[in-house]
């Protein structure tokens, strides 16, 4: 594992595969592709709105719980078919998928997001998709989020983990 | 067909594309699915002031922030194209419940009485855009994680760890929805 890589799983991130190739920035744009599609999705089955979302906190309809769930089971086929017949990627690396660690950040992180997610009826990945459905005050939402993100940085030594 | 696109997809739909998000970006480009670390590598591309947890070659990550641009592009295409021209029907409970909090619009994804321009600057609306948007960027970060990194990436890989951040995720937002909104929405 790279320095790079090393670093990031040190400090908790999700994404820490790194190719070792050297790719040109249009290589990206496929992942531009995948997320419009996720994007779509999130608008088409609702998972951007607040109301869906209220919906899924007060235990009053299965819609959310289905995606969620159906989601889970999908990724764990495939995350363990990927696994077990050791499958590369198309660019040919052996995919790895690194083990998560436990911290207490997982706890009291947890319940914060919990509760903004509540409030603003968004995770990360809705926020944009609201923000590309026209709601641009969301725009504001998503600045913020960055900014605590900032400041989560800024504190990280003096919070527990 | 078209008439079928532009109705709301049902869960098990949606459900299954989301699912397949987790190999596709594996097999693309040996990628974890993961959406908060995005707003890490913004840090890091816009105001890294010289703190470690930000001082990383972000390019490397970049593949991150083209996939939340597509996510955002994807909005666009789903509202301009393929809209649903009627209201959002949501359960009885919750609807006749946001009544009597004062919600009164709900032909949107989001309640117009909370998330628009004009009500910004007011108490609520500091309260549920601003401040809920701080909790998301600040805890999704302390957790590693959000939905995607640990709720659907981590739980597909059977990580102990995202499953606790999971059940905490929901926690946080049933506190929020039974004693916290309630009482926000009275402001």
């Amino acid at each position: 594992m790279t320095k790079h890589a090393d670093q990031m799983v040190e400090t908790g991130t999700a994404c820490v595969n790194e190719s070792a190739v050297q790719k040109p920035w249009y290589s990206n744009l496929k992942y531009l592709v995948v997320g419009m599609i996720f994007g779509i999705v999130f608008v088409k089955a609702e998972i951007i709105s607040w109301f869906r979302i209220q919906e899924m906190f007060r235990f009053e309809s299965f819609h959310m719980f289905g995606v969620i769930g159906t989601a889970v089971v999908v990724g764990m086929i495939s995350v363990q078919i990927i696994k077990r017949k050791k499958v590369k990627s198309f660019e040919g690396e052996l995919i790895v998928i690194h083990d998560k660690e436990f911290n207490k950040g997982q706890i009291y992180g947890g319940l914060i997001f919990g509760l903004g997610w509540a409030l603003t009826g968004a995770c990360p990945g809705p926020l944009f998709a609201q923000i590309g459905a026209g709601f641009t005050v969301v725009i504001v939402t998503f600045l913020s989020a960055v900014l605590g993100t900032w400041v989560y940085g800024k504190f990280k030594d003096k919070l527990p983990h | 067909m078209f008439e079928w696109i532009s109705q709301p997809w049902p869960w098990y739909v949606a459900g299954v594309f989301i699912g397949l998000t987790v190999p596709t970006l594996l097999l693309l480009g040996n990628k974890t699915f993961g959406i908060s670390s995005s707003l890490r590598h913004i840090c890091a591309a816009c105001i890294p002031a010289k703190i470690p947890f930000f001082q990383y070659d972000w390019k490397k990550e970049s593949w991150n922030l083209f996939f939340v641009v597509g996510t955002l592009l994807g909005g666009v295409v789903a509202t301009q194209f393929l809209s649903n021209p009627n209201d959002i029907v949501i359960a009885d409970a919750t609807r006749a419940h946001l009544q009597e909090n004062g919600i009164i619009d709900f032909s949107g994804m989001l309640p117009s009485d909370l998330f628009s321009w004009e009500s910004l600057l007011s108490l609520r609306g500091l309260v549920f855009m601003v401040l809920g948007g701080f909790l998301v960027g600040f805890g999704t970060r302390w957790a590693g994680g959000c939905t995607s990194g640990h709720a659907i990436m981590g739980l597909s890989n059977l990580q102990w760890p995202s499953l606790i951040a999971t059940c905490c995720f929901m926690i946080g937002g049933i506190l929020m929805t039974w004693f916290g909104i309630p009482f926000l929405l009275s402001l």
